[in-house]
């Protein structure tokens, strides 16, 4: 089934992965322009049939890294490794067929349906652009999709605007599966809609997956979500992974501090547990991706900073007793059970508040 | 006496299409010092609930009856409405850009608010008082960022000066809109440890409007579950997530990904909420419902005492213990006339 691929070989393969967008200055005389590191040298592989998880918060480049896999944008350096086949230097023409092998489901299902456009067409779109069926067949075919993902075929005819939020979601999602696509980035599928229709979309994503073998990056900002649907996880920050698990081992045994301080910000829906928690309440925001900071990027809101964390860069690897499957770029990660409401950074970057908890 | 106390509140809205009815039949109270969660899905009438009692839904057909401290405000005038909002209700929205004027200096829009209910302050005095609110809040070097634009601060920073604004004055009551919807969570941490600290030292009553059932866990000391412009259940915070008697409760519950087990189907609610135009007198949430029976599709059922406890109020017509609705589930599930789900 698959074509020339190794052994052993993930189906994505990203190696060092950057893409820099230019910010023209406001000053006409001043034409030197900055550069916004949206994704700043990402290394990741994923393998065929597992769902890799990607949290981050605003701007941390999630979205990007998943425009950068899908080929809609140009990548500033780096590879992607798509079945043993480099696939970043492609160009359009070599690129069309490997877009049927990789599809995306976006976040808004008001934005990414043409609403003057009936269902059936949108649909059956993949088809006409890749001219493979046509007709009858593309419309039983386009109907097919429609009962796969729980529309009603009958509704082929409709507009966008009759359908709900979570509906518009399953036209997306039958879309992006017409062509039988062997990756599916998922870019905050849910995020848009109420829980009880999200957990719709969650369970027919999972359905599919089952179904039809597919792999997904899904990408959420909603950490329960992730843990729900994904094998691995990675989290992201200021355009680069902070960690990477296996979902249960980045839970379990957390080694990164960033990662530690967003699952202590998740509230839990169960009264006991947010009794009981301890909270991490990271000082400031996350700083401006035109200017990361230097070292670790996480150092200027990390409870654990040293001098070290401003001046080394940490690599991405096993640490501590790890085995190869979880990786953390900290160069103090944590140790099991280590409490980090009580660390205190032993540096104070300028301007740099150090309230790092509240007591609950 | 309650801070708070709102009866059967009516509202609705003439459109093209027909009346909306956004909020039928809406009753809570607020004390001093709680927090009371109001929890529902998009277009529940959660916000337009709290609006039209602020007196901010303009065109409305509104009834009903809505006490703060001994006022009516459904039935106030204008001038004694905007005394209390600002001086005795203060109010934060889902999005501080659009509630901020980007032309004026965040410490003048204070100082405005301050002077808007009290000339006899000066411009000088406020100011401080805007720079002392702005550290209150936990805005570093606030004699300096009072004098930037909305445009300057990042979203948490905004939501914490929204606050700074609405607590300007003191209230004793404090309508939040989902406050943190727009924000990251670990900034979401950051602005609802700012508002849990501010009603500790303060007393503050606070409204939460909330979708996010993690923030009610977290936060709230009562709770009103909406759907479809009404109470289906109210009751104490431990109560609706671990005794709760509502099928919506439970289904909402349901919907949610536990933490710890991975990659099981979740539970969601069938179906979807139903229009708000021309609402049978029936159970809104009958079709969606797994226990419904006859009755519901008739009757819409009132909010009453589970099992005669005061505190625990459920609209359904289903038997109060968990053993008996069990029985009840599988009688509907063997008999007919409901819909399978």
């Amino acid at each position: 089934m698959t074509t020339g691929v190794q052994p052993g070989e993930p189906m994505l393969r990203l190696q060092e992965v950057r893409k820099h967008f230019p910010v023209r200055s406001a000053h006409l005389l001043e034409r030197t322009t900055e550069q916004v590191h949206a994704v700043d040298g990402v290394s990741l592989t994923v393998s065929r049939g597992e769902t890799l998880g990607l949290v981050g918060e605003t701007g941390c480049g999630k979205s990007t890294l998943a425009r950068c896999i899908a080929g809609l944008v140009g990548l500033t350096s780096g590879q992607i490794w798509f079945e043993g086949r480099r696939i970043d230097s492609l160009s359009t023409r070599q690129m069309r067929p490997l877009r049927r092998d990789i599809q995306v489901v976006f976040q808004d299902p008001y934005g990414s349906l043409n609403p003057r456009r009936r269902v059936g067409s949108i649909i059956g779109d993949p088809f006409a652009v890749h001219g493979l069926v046509s007709g009858t067949a593309r419309r039983r075919a386009v109907q097919d999709l429609m009962e796969m993902v729980g529309l009603n075929p009958e509704h082929y005819n409709r507009f966008p605007a009759e359908f709900s939020g979570g509906q518009r979601q399953r036209i997306g999602v039958a879309r992006a599966l017409a062509l039988h696509p062997k990756l599916v980035i998922c870019d905050e599928p849910v995020s848009a809609l109420d829980v009880s229709i999200q957990a719709q979309i969650i369970n027919l994503l999972l359905d599919l997956q089952s179904e039809l073998g597919l792999t997904y990056v899904f990408i959420s900002h909603d950490l329960s979500v992730v843990r729900h649907v994904s094998d691995r996880i990675a989290v992201m920050y200021l355009g680069r992974i902070a960690e990477v698990a296996p979902s249960d081992e980045l839970f379990d045994r957390t080694r990164h501090p960033y990662t530690r301080a967003l699952l202590s910000a998740l509230p839990a829906p169960d009264p006991d547990l947010a009794d009981s928690r301890s909270r991490i309440v990271l000082s400031g925001d996350v700083p401006s991706p035109v200017h990361p900071p230097s070292g670790c990027r996480f150092h200027p809101r990390c409870p654990k900073a040293t001098r070290e964390c401003t001046e080394v860069e940490p690599d991405l690897a096993p640490v501590l007793d790890d085995g190869a499957e979880h990786l953390a770029a900290c160069l103090h990660p944590l140790e099991v059970g280590e409490d980090l409401t009580r660390a205190r950074p032993s540096v104070h970057p300028a301007g740099r508040t150090v309230t790092t908890e509240v007591p609950t | 006496m309650a801070l708070l106390e709102v009866d059967d509140l009516h509202v609705s809205f003439q459109t093209p299409d027909g009346v909306v009815e956004a909020v039928r039949g809406l009753s809570f109270e607020v004390d001093d010092g709680q927090t009371l969660a109001i929890v529902g899905e998009s277009g529940s009438g959660k916000s337009v609930a709290t609006q039209t009692i602020t007196g901010l839904t303009r065109g409305a057909t509104v009834s009903g009856r809505a006490r703060f401290k001994g006022t009516d405000l459904l039935h106030c005038s204008t001038e004694q409405l905007r005394q209390i909002r600002g001086a005795g209700i203060g109010m934060i929205f889902q999005d501080p850009l659009s509630s901020l004027h980007p032309y004026y200096r965040v410490g003048w829009q204070i100082v405005e608010m301050i002077r808007a209910h009290d000339r006899t302050v000066t411009k000088a005095q406020a100011r401080r008082r805007a720079v002392e609110l702005l550290g209150l809040v936990g805005i570093p070097a606030p004699e300096n960022r009072v004098d930037d634009y909305p445009h300057q601060f990042s979203g948490g920073m905004r939501q914490r000066v929204m606050i700074a604004m609405a607590m300007a004055l003191n209230p004793a009551l404090l309508i939040a809109d989902e406050p943190t919807t727009a924000l990251d969570v670990t900034v979401q941490e950051q602005v609802l440890s700012v508002m849990g600290r501010l009603q500790e030292e303060f007393g503050t009553a606070i409204v939460l409007i909330t979708h996010d059932l993690g923030i009610v866990a977290e936060l709230s000391d009562e709770v009103v579950v909406m759907y479809a412009g009404t109470a289906m259940e109210r009751a104490s915070r431990r109560t609706i997530f671990y005794e709760h008697h509502h099928p919506y409760t439970e289904g909402l519950l349901g919907s949610l990904p536990r933490t710890g087990g991975t990659r099981e189907r979740l539970t969601p609610i069938p179906g979807l909420p139903p229009s708000l135009i021309g609402l049978p007198d029936a159970c809104p949430f009958a079709p969606r419902c797994g226990y419904a029976w006859s009755r519901c599709h008739e009757q819409a059922p009132p909010l009453s005492p589970v099992y005669s406890d005061p505190h625990h109020l459920s609209a359904c017509w289903l038997p109060g213990q968990r053993d008996e609705r069990a029985q009840a589930r599988r009688r509907t599930q063997t008999g007919s006339g409901v819909r399978a789900a």
